[in-house]
């Protein structure tokens, strides 16, 4: 498994137009997240993560522990598998709700919906992330294993269109029932218009050269 | 009033109740929806509750959110890291100090930094939480209690919540909103003077506290509406994940200023406060009990503050700490004359060191963490992700208001329509937090 690249960026202030005299224009930075363990079953993990890893085998999730923290990457068809073995076998009693991110730039994986899961039994947490593409936003839904998933889903089908297949009641729970587009998604622009100020206009931050 | 085929629709505002009742006269069926909110004295804030009721008895209760959405989330994506603290106070405008914190152990973990954080900016990081804790509770009960009619409650609570706000204000400089923690400390040492004042407060709240307890926990008419109203147990409290306050009303001591101590909570002896009604009764005492702990904790933080003097407040690393100090000019607030001084005349390097960080900031390597932290109405989680720039690519509140509330249905339905307005206050939401 290749890292996930969540981007590229080129030159200093992010400006195409005109010449870049910051001597930065040259410059080509990839972005990518911590490298994942492939094959979970195999790793040498310390402690409680081999445990957990083992117990996660059968659904072939990937692994990453960066900065001390432990995430999974599961295939939404084992997603529920994943959670159902969570919270059963490993008592993750409580989940923190589910937290949507869009990387653009992961092809075919660009929709992502991140678990964060809490054990009281044993104070551990871990995180469960599985990806859905933009053109098949569909994701099922944890409700029937977390019910406090209930809001936090709508939440993420507001912000960012992923549909939680088998969610009670899918609908918009922050913005109006007939908003167009979902807002946290980066192609959707943050919005805001030009301000007066002194003499000089400002425009909206989004559109603002800025450091990228 | 509107009619259509099947129903009918009456807009109460308070004064027309003659009309409503002559026009309800003749009608066989009991079953009545009743919209509360979103502009409503005792729904806190902009919530929408939608009952249906049989007579007085809630038979189903919804909750409409979304009224005070902000597009905090969104708008930071489009600043730097160190600006991002002005959003996330904004938040639960109640809970100002802990959102800041929150946010800021999730940076400090992806810049790999917890353990350069300057021992004195978690003392202050921890005295300032205790001392929100304290005010957020005071609200709490205040609002709880002007919602039953017991309109002492209320004054009483926010005359002690503006001795809060004044230490706020003294050692951060504002009373709300302060973005007072930053990544890697906080924004500026304690000012002169302040283990005196805090000290003072603390021996004044010991008397007021005392007050609340002689009025509200063996006032007849206070637990005669509290008690067993909005029950929701140890099992419920895990499905909807609930915590904080609620989840300790059921006995369960769950703190993660215990379990997943952060900021050296480990360092203070507290207790856990926890009642087992599982009801609003316990809930009202545990917060009670709760500020009395807060009050030991700051204790404690004061002492450790005292040998602390002069000790730096932000990690030493200069390509994270914040470089301009902040004094009091003839105007109020500005920039430090000595700091202009430096950089305008004495270091062109501390100069573009100055621009370089408060124009671009700091990069954050790539990657996500979470950080969760006890705030007065449970588990506030940052899930922050970067992917390597000096914008956050991605932060997520776990807001305890938004998850709490939805316990709304399950603590009204079945019981009589006052008491939702209990459950509620019981569940303590602010809509600062619920919406973002």
């Amino acid at each position: 498994m290749s890292d996930q690249n969540i981007g590229q960026n080129s030159g200093m202030f992010g400006v195409n137009d005109t010449g870049d005299t910051s001597g930065y224009g040259g410059l080509t930075r990839r972005h990518t997240m911590p490298s994942r363990i492939s094959d979970v079953g195999v790793q040498p993990y310390g402690g409680w993560f081999k445990e957990i890893a083992d117990a996660l085998a059968f659904t072939d999730a990937e692994a990453v522990i960066h900065r001390g923290e432990l995430t999974f990457h599961v295939r939404r068809e084992r997603l529920l598998e994943a959670l159902q073995m969570l919270r059963d076998e490993l008592r993750f009693e409580l989940c923190s709700g589910v937290s949507g991110v869009h990387y653009p730039s992961d092809q075919g994986k660009e929709l992502h919906a991140v678990y964060h899961l809490l054990s009281m039994t044993y104070n551990r947490r871990v995180r469960v992330e599985t990806s859905a593409p933009d053109a098949d936003p569909h994701v099922p839904s944890g409700v029937a294993i977390y019910p406090t998933l209930d809001w936090h889903e709508r939440e993420t089908y507001d912000m960012f269109g992923i549909v939680f297949d088998g969610h009670p009641g899918l609908t918009r729970i922050l913005m109006p029932d007939d908003w167009p587009g979902h807002p946290q998604r980066k192609d959707y622009p943050l919005g805001g218009i030009p301000v007066e100020y002194k003499g000089a206009t400002i425009p909206p931050p989004d559109t603002r050269r800025s450091y990228s | 009033m509107t009619t259509t085929e099947n129903e009918r629709t009456f807009t109460v505002t308070g004064q027309d109740w003659d009309e409503l009742t002559d026009a309800l006269k003749d009608v066989k069926d009991e079953r009545i929806v009743v919209n509360m909110g979103p502009q409503h004295p005792s729904t806190h804030g902009v919530l929408r509750l939608i009952l249906e009721l049989e007579g007085e008895t809630v038979t189903e209760a919804r909750a409409g959110i979304g009224y005070l959405h902000t597009g905090i989330e969104k708008n930071m994506e489009f600043r730097s890291w160190t600006q991002g603290t002005t959003f996330v106070t904004r938040m639960d405008y109640l809970s100002p100090i802990f959102n800041e914190t929150a946010y800021v152990l999730g940076v400090e973990k992806l810049l790999g930094i917890q353990a350069e954080v300057p021992e004195k900016a978690d003392v202050i990081r921890v005295m300032l939480m205790e001392l929100n804790r304290i005010s957020s509770h005071l609200v709490a009960i205040a609002t709880g209690g002007m919602e039953l009619g017991a309109l002492t409650v209320m004054t009483i609570g926010f005359r002690e919540r503006e001795l809060c706000l004044d230490l706020f204000e003294f050692i951060t400089g504002l009373r709300m909103n302060h973005a007072y923690i930053r990544p890697g400390g906080v924004a500026q040492d304690v000012p002169e003077g302040t283990v005196a004042r805090v000290s003072e407060f603390i021996e004044l709240m010991k008397t007021r506290l005392t007050e609340y307890a002689a009025l509200c926990n063996a006032n007849p008419i206070f637990k005669g509406r509290l008690e067993q109203v909005g029950y929701l147990d140890l099992e419920g409290c895990l499905a909807l994940g609930l915590t904080g306050p609620i989840l300790r009303s059921t006995g369960y001591p769950w703190d993660l200023r215990k379990t997943q101590p952060y900021c050296g909570y480990q360092d203070y002896d507290f207790e856990v406060i926890t009642w087992d009604t599982c009801d609003s009764y316990g809930r009202f005492r545990v917060r009670l009990a709760e500020m009395w702990e807060s009050l030991r904790i700051m204790e404690q933080a004061l002492k450790r503050l005292k040998d602390l003097d002069g000790a730096p407040v932000m990690v030493a690393d200069k390509k994270i700490a914040w470089p301009s100090q902040l004094s009091v000019g003839p105007d109020g607030q500005g920039n430090s004359l000595d700091h202009i001084r430096h950089i305008m005349g004495e270091s062109m390097e501390a100069l573009i060191h100055h621009f370089k960080l408060v124009t671009e900031g700091f990069r954050v390597p790539a990657g996500q963490a979470y950080a969760a932290i006890e705030s007065p109405r449970g588990e506030l989680g940052a899930h922050v992700v970067s992917d390597g720039g000096t914008k956050p690519y991605r932060v997520h509140f776990r807001d305890p208001s938004f998850t709490n509330l939805q316990a709304t249905s399950v603590m009204s339905e079945g019981g009589m329509v006052a008491d939702v307005i209990v459950a509620i206050a019981s569940i303590d939401p602010v809509m600062g937090g619920v919406d973002r």
